[in-house]
């Protein structure tokens, strides 16, 4: 039962390079903390320097109340889930678990005691004796899962611990990890590159950029308000589309607004295919160049004229273009159609022209 | 097409049998005259069967050693082999699977200069530092004893660079939950690193051993007592006879028995790193 306090926490390497540059987290005790990111991020650098993995070179980790900077990584009352799993691969299923409670001179009758506790809520009882080589990947997932639960530690740390996975199991997994950590109530800190992930396990959602944080929050919250144009795009499947507020088809519509604000988002969900346009709204004219049909909603790819577009913002910064619709999977419009999208006036994310700032409207 | 095919594999089985014969004959003819009366030999009349004194020529061979050149029994030889086959081979796998654990796992100055340093000893087999080596080994006291025997040829650049190109493969999040869990550096080596090197170990036993084994020109060297003398040397010295005649049936049962100890180790070791490049454990 802990708290997790990162407070302006830095990593620098020998070489100079600079991986996370000040870091404040703080994680309540028993809540489930997901840091996302794309890859490079550091987001793994960071779990690793609460692991004790990697050296701080600047700020406090502090754990319970105890800045741990100093403290091996098996003093810190943590238990980790690596991303291959490191089972140790001569031990069987059982000395697997039961390693690191010997090592901390625990009587053996003990042992067994939280060994098949462990064993008996990740279903792996039938298979104490056997070697990780002889289980499928969801099964050494649960071991590692099952190596953690046993020390009954003070946090969790997850490295990305369902990518080796495959689709469905990932998805069942996710949610035993998110049942488990509620029943335990242990604090988590989990990484992950996969927003939809991120979505639905975190109670407190860090978005990270570049070794800084680009925001944090409730998962809803930050969906439903990016602070930047990186969270606005990073989360959310497909991305929120962003568009210049300097092109013509766009200043007009948003008037006085569009001073300020040098980037329009929208999500593509809070489009719809119309030909009115709602007052304070914004409509686009679309050429529809692709659709996606997977069942339930059809994905539409449009895009806008180049003389109504005229992207003045920098190159790069903004995707060509394009706009993703979101529409109901009953409906689907013919490639090269033209079709005109409209979405209401508090559907609209304004940002700074640079991208780091949102403004409200 | 078929016909061609076994046409062809005929030819295939033909070189192959003829290979074995080349390389079996001389060990069959070793094995024949150590069961042959010596007379018969000296006179070149020697059969190509068995002869009547398998027997009493192994005996004699084992327990009392030839009458003339070497009276030392040639078991008490075997023993001394093996015993330094052992302690050349036990004692290079400990100690490069020790310097290979310090090099890749720990950060201590001159890491690299020592790395090359123990690289370069490749190019320093004990021929090429014999004089010094046996100079050390005298000043010690060390001659016509087994640590003699077996010291100097334990240092092993090859087995340690073997361990590290193996350490260097295992996954470092093993170490790092190794960490987690509580173990420190002598416990994860113990029950981490060397259960994952079993089967390199056992390869490199098999090597080693037939290497520790066959050692000619250091036991040469340092042995001067008849009672310290390994199976090759002794071999050597009843081929070498002033007079009398050489006691062939004696001398090919002593090359029959040097034989025996390695083939043994291949054997028995064979299972053991075939199963575990079966099992792969990483």
């Amino acid at each position: 039962m802990a708290n997790v306090t990162l407070r302006n926490v830095h990593k620098t390497y020998t070489g100079g390079f600079e991986a996370i540059k000040g870091v404040n987290v703080d994680v309540g005790d028993g809540q489930f903390c997901v840091l996302v990111g794309p890859s490079g991020c550091g987001k793994s650098t960071l779990l690793r320097m609460v692991a004790g993995l990697e050296t701080v070179t600047g700020g406090e980790i502090d754990i319970g109340g105890k800045v741990v900077n100093q403290v091996e990584p098996a003093d810190r009352d943590i238990a980790m889930v690596f991303q291959n799993y490191a089972l140790y691969p001569h031990m069987s299923v059982y000395n697997n678990m039961a390693y690191g409670l010997r090592n901390r001179g625990m009587k053996e009758a003990e042992i067994k005691t939280r060994v098949e506790e462990a064993a008996r809520v990740l279903e792996l009882s039938a298979m104490l004796e056997r070697k990780p080589r002889q289980l499928s990947g969801g099964q050494r997932q649960r071991v590692a899962m099952g190596r953690a639960i046993v020390r009954q530690p003070k946090v969790f740390l997850f490295d990305e611990p369902l990518s080796n996975l495959d689709a469905k199991l990932r998805i069942s997994m996710r949610v035993e990890i998110r049942k488990l950590q509620r029943r335990l109530n242990v604090t988590s800190i989990y990484v992950t590159h996969d927003q939809l992930e991120a979505m639905t396990l975190a109670d407190i959602l860090v978005v990270m950029n570049g070794g800084q944080v680009e925001q944090i929050g409730n998962p809803l919250a930050i969906y439903q308000k990016p602070a930047t144009t990186f969270v606005a795009s990073f989360i959310g499947a497909p991305p929120m589309n962003l568009m210049s507020t300097r092109a013509d088809e766009i200043k007009s519509q948003l008037g006085g607004r569009a001073g300020e604000a040098g980037i329009l988002g929208i999500r593509p969900e809070d489009l719809v295919i119309t030909n009115e346009t709602p007052s304070g709204g914004v409509a686009l004219s679309l050429t529809v160049d692709a659709i996606e049909r997977v069942g339930a909603e059809t994905f539409v790819y449009g895009s806008r004229a180049p003389d109504a577009q005229r992207v003045a913002a920098t190159p790069g910064e903004l995707p060509p273009g394009e706009v993703i619709v979101r529409i109901p999977g009953t409906e689907a419009p013919a490639i090269g159609a033209k079709i005109r999208v409209a979405a209401i006036s508090n559907k609209l994310h304004l940002f700074s022209g640079d991208g780091r700032t949102r403004i409200e409207a | 097409m078929v016909e061609q095919e076994g046409f062809r594999r005929y030819v295939a089985h033909i070189i192959l049998w003829i290979g074995i014969a080349i390389v079996a004959f001389p060990v069959y003819v070793a094995f024949i005259a150590s069961t042959q009366d010596n007379a018969l030999i000296a006179n070149g009349q020697m059969s190509l069967l068995p002869g009547g004194h398998f027997f009493e020529v192994y005996y004699q061979t084992i327990f009392v050693g030839t009458s003339g050149s070497t009276r030392e029994p040639v078991g008490n030889m075997m023993l001394n082999s093996l015993i330094m086959a052992i302690m050349v081979a036990v004692g290079k796998i400990a100690i490069s699977i020790i310097s290979a654990y310090a090099i890749v796992y720990f950060r201590f100055p001159f890491r690299m200069p020592i790395f090359w340093i123990i690289f370069i000893t490749l190019m320093l087999p004990v021929e090429v530092r014999i004089y010094p080596t046996y100079k050390i080994v005298a000043d010690l006291h060390m001659l016509d004893s087994y640590a003699g025997l077996a010291l100097p040829l334990i240092a092993s650049a090859t087995a340690t660079l073997l361990f590290r190109q193996f350490f260097m493969t295992v996954p470092d999040e093993l170490l790092e939950a190794s960490r987690i869990d509580g173990a420190g550096p002598l416990r994860f080596f113990w029950d981490t690193l060397l259960p994952l090197s079993r089967t390199n170990m056992a390869a490199l036993f098999v090597i080693l051993f037939i290497l520790g084994w066959n050692q000619y020109l250091w036991p040469l060297l340092i042995t001067t007592r008849d009672d310290m003398q390994t199976i090759q040397i002794g071999i050597r010295k009843m081929m070498t006879t002033n007079d009398a005649l050489t006691e062939w049936p004696i001398v090919m049962a002593t090359a029959v028995l040097a034989m025996l100890p390695p083939v043994f180790v291949v054997v028995a070791m064979q299972k053991l790193f075939v199963r575990g490049l079966v099992e792969t454990e990483k």
